[in-house]
């Protein structure tokens, strides 16, 4: 059987999870063939150690509709000066890819990932208990559930939309952002109009993609999001910041202006 | 070649005979007969529907037909429409289109739903079949206004451009005006999913002015209530119409417009749109709602008191789609008013509210039981029910065919006895015979399994989340339900064992998914490897599963029938369970 390393690699991205764990009984021959995903990863993890320490900034989420992500942050100034090269690597322009990396400001997600989670188990971690059934259920965005199309979810925020692109122009008021993690096999859609707030955002997106990260993020406890400084102690003991694209092109980390 | 009995007919006669036998059940069955009528049937279809793309291949299809004029296809499983399935998995047309293209050069009809177009595909529709008449293209996605500009071009006899619900990415505005000038064949148009500025107005003025066979014209949003009096004045032969945008400040000589355009409609029977409502506008519809249908108001964020006033200015209605404002008073009003309802949809408002922001309660559609004698689809979204509330509307509907509800909360119990609601969808599955399709939600233990593998035998679709407690239920279903052929599974804590045992239940089905659930990858090696004709496919996003323990749990499984073998254009994170070895096939 194969072990995790558990050591707590600056930046550790999911790619280097995903790969300890190629098994060495892949031995059969019909299954040489190198899969061109893996191949990129690697890729990836030898320039993200060439660039040391280093917020890897990917692209923001684009959403569906080809449009860049309009969060109205288009007018900010404040930017983060990080060392790096923040562009390498990131031939991946193609396949949009968003955040490159996502913070997890919730902690202990280690316990729910592991191989052999019983799959209810993992979900009650999401949902209430069902013996207390008076008490509505917390705000836990389960994916798919309620089991509403993607352009209902938000009719009932109304609608001062026709200002703000939404992801299909002809239905309801969503904002749909692309987002990605570096690593991570697929992307996933996120209505920003879901949330109110960045620990909001942060929650659902750390529950999106917290099947990839591995147990690093130890006892970090709740990080203050705007909190410049704990943001560094944070980017250099966690795993993944999430980033977007401004209009003008330039990598901005999420949290640097106010919600709104 | 079989020496020809003296009493059979001329294969001609044959033919014309089967000429009227429509139904794919029915051809199928007459393919079945002798090996005679076998070769005169597939010369002779016209028409073809493939549930599932990856069941059959485009080579296979056209080997045994050779003539088919209409092809229908469906790719990704339900639950994509609820982002269970990754980006990516599959459903491509292209390779559809690229065998059709040289094989079907008289192709008339495709209709797509939940499949992966790209401009590529349009484009080569476009030109490579003469007499193109219809394309409907649902929650389908891929593709541009480029693509659509395209079909517009090339496709002179084009009847039919559907695009319900699908994914469209803006590029142009202008692909409408590539319809010729000489191009008057639009009967039916759907562009109500295209966004903000994807449709130039005055070309589409001009285009429905030239076509006096236009029956359907579904606007997108950005067209302004003040051009809908415009575009009706040019089609008032219309028989379907979905507005745009339906506010606008209230202006009398824009409402009188309004409403002289609608009165001028006289064969209008359904309605859609009505993104954005004024309510102050809505009786400039009422000229025609005594011969409505069919009314879409599941965009519509108007009050219950405005909904109950159009909703009583409509006998006729038999289809009705609504959001959750309707609240119980205005089905109650429903009831009453519309006797000949047939199909109910009702939506919710504030999907992630913690807290119910109308009161739509399960009273509302047990008075739309009560009073709608005719009632048979129901899909309703709420934040209650109780058992009772379901055997009432039980042995008030037992015609219902489709009931598909949905409790917000899940594992919700009877919130007045809390009990489980397994007795009430009993219930429902006891009393409607001719139950097709069960959506189940709140609290349900494996007793309602029981209920509905024992009673539940015309079932054809069964969705299932946050339900059972063992195999045993998964055991119910899957060996009582006589007609199952779709079932879909999230979140629920049915594992191997269920599946192993009816494992040639699912080549009598097209598909099963279960997501969330506790099958192991070792179950589904099993499986592949024992089942042939079944292609079984695990969705996991944490990396190749054989990775882990063979005791894990996959995260989703999608298992369907298939005499196309294992498809090879999967994405990384799904992997085939091959029947030979116990290797995994990694694409």
């Amino acid at each position: 059987a194969l072990t995790i390393s558990q050591t707590p690699l600056l930046l550790r991205p999911f790619s280097l999870y995903f790969f300890t764990f190629i098994s060495k009984h892949q031995t059969n021959s019909k299954t040489t063939k190198p899969k061109p995903r893996y191949t990129r990863l690697q890729k990836k993890i030898k320039e993200r150690k060439a660039m040391g320490v280093g917020l890897k900034l990917g692209k923001g989420g684009g959403d569906v509709g080809g449009e860049k992500a309009k969060m109205g942050f288009e007018e900010t100034e404040l930017r983060l000066g990080l060392p790096g090269n923040i562009r390498a690597g990131e031939g991946e322009v193609a396949r949009k890819r968003g955040f490159s990396e996502t913070v997890d400001l919730k902690l202990n997600l280690s316990s729910k990932e592991s191989s052999g989670v019983d799959p209810n188990e993992k979900e009650k971690n999401l949902l209430p208990c069902a013996t207390d059934p008076a008490k509505p259920p917390a705000k836990a965005q389960v994916v798919g559930w309620p089991p509403v199309r993607s352009f209902r979810k938000n009719m009932f925020a109304t609608q001062k939309s026709s200002s703000e692109e939404s992801e299909k122009g002809g239905a309801g008021n969503a904002a749909f952002v692309k987002v990605s993690m570096d690593g991570a096999p697929y992307l996933r859609k996120v209505d920003l109009r879901m949330y109110k707030t960045y620990l909001e955002l942060s929650d659902a997106l750390a529950k999106m993609f917290s099947s990839f990260t591995i147990g690093n993020c130890g006892s970090q406890g709740v990080k203050d999001f705007m909190n410049e400084s704990k943001l560094m102690d944070l980017l250099n003991g966690s795993d993944y910041v999430p980033t977007y694209e401004d209009k003008d092109g330039d990598w901005m980390l999420v949290g640097d202006v106010p919600w709104e | 070649m079989q020496k020809k009995m003296a009493y059979s007919f001329p294969d001609e006669v044959l033919e014309h005979v089967f000429s009227f036998i429509q139904s794919d059940k029915d051809r199928n069955a007459v393919s079945m007969v002798c090996k005679s009528w076998y070769e005169i049937e597939r010369w002779c279809r016209r028409k073809i529907f493939i549930g599932n793309c990856y069941a059959v291949s485009p080579r296979i299809m056209i080997r045994r037909f050779p003539e088919i004029r209409s092809v229908e296809l469906k790719g990704k499983p339900h639950f994509a429409d609820f982002n269970l399935v990754p980006e990516g998995w599959g459903g491509y047309i292209l390779p559809w289109i690229v065998e059709m293209a040289g094989a079907y050069p008289w192709l008339e009809e495709i209709r797509l739903k939940r499949m992966v177009v790209t401009d590529e595909s349009l484009e080569l529709i476009a030109k490579s079949f003469k007499n193109f008449k219809v394309l409907v293209l649902s929650f389908c996605e891929g593709f541009s206004t480029d693509g659509l500009a395209a079909i517009a071009a090339s496709c002179k006899n084009l009847k039919e451009l559907d695009l319900r619900e699908s994914e469209v990415d803006d590029l142009s505005g202008h692909w409408l005006s590539h319809f010729p000038e000489t191009y008057t064949s639009l009967v039916s148009l759907n562009i109500s999913c295209l966004g903000s500025d994807e449709v130039s107005f005055s070309a589409l003025e001009r285009l429905v002015g030239r076509c006096p066979n236009l029956r359907t014209l579904q606007l997108n949003r950005a067209v302004p209530l003040d051009k809908i009096a415009t575009i009706l004045r040019r089609a008032p032969q219309l028989v379907e119409f979905g507005t745009g945008t339906y506010a606008a400040e209230l202006r009398p000589d824009v409402f009188s417009n309004l409403a002289g355009a609608f009165s001028s409609c006289k064969e209008l029977r359904s309605l859609s749109g009505f993104w954005d409502v004024v309510p102050a506008y809505l009786p400039a519809i009422y000229s025609v709602c005594s011969r409505i249908s069919s009314l879409n108001l599941s965009y519509a964020t108007i009050q219950s008191h405005d909904l109950i006033k159009l909703v009583c200015h409509c006998p006729s209605l038999q289809r009705l789609l609504v959001l959750d404002y309707i609240e119980d008073s205005g089905l109650e009003a429903l009831a009453s008013s519309c006797k000949d309802l047939q199909e109910l949809r009702v939506f919710p408002s504030d999907p992630f509210g913690a807290e119910p922001n109308v009161s739509l309660t399960e009273q509302g559609l047990v008075a739309v039981s009560l009073g709608c004698p005719k009632l048979q689809s129901v899909l309703y979204f709420c934040h209650q029910m109780t058992n009772s509330a379901l055997v009432n509307i039980a042995q008030n509907r037992p015609n219902l065919t489709r009931f598909r509800l949905c409790i917000i909360a899940p594992r919700k119990p009877d919130y007045v006895t809390l009990e489980p609601l397994d007795v009430g969808f009993g219930a429902i599955v006891q009393h409607c015979k001719d139950l097709r399709r069960l959506s189940l939600s709140g609290l349900l233990t494996d007793r309602v399994f029981e209920y509905i593998g024992t009673y539940a035998k015309k079932l054809e679709m069964l969705s299932v989340a946050f339900a059972g407690d063992s195999d045993l239920g998964l055991h119910h279903v899957l060996s009582g339900c006589e007609s199952l052929r779709k079932l879909e599974i999230r979140d629920c804590s049915f594992g191997d064992k269920a599946l192993l045992a009816n494992a040639a239940k699912l080549e009598t089905m097209r598909s099963l998914w279960m997501s969330s659930c506790s099958v192991s990858f070792g179950a589904c090696k099993l499986l592949g490897q024992k089942m042939p004709r079944l292609n079984v496919e695990v969705i996991d996003e944490r990396g190749p599963p054989d990775s882990r323990p063979e005791s894990c749990p996959v995260e989703k499984l999608y298992i369907y029938r298939s005499v196309a073998g294992p498809r090879f254009d999967m994405p990384p994170f799904v992997w085939t369970m091959d029947d030979e070895d116990s290797a995994l096939r990694l694409s």
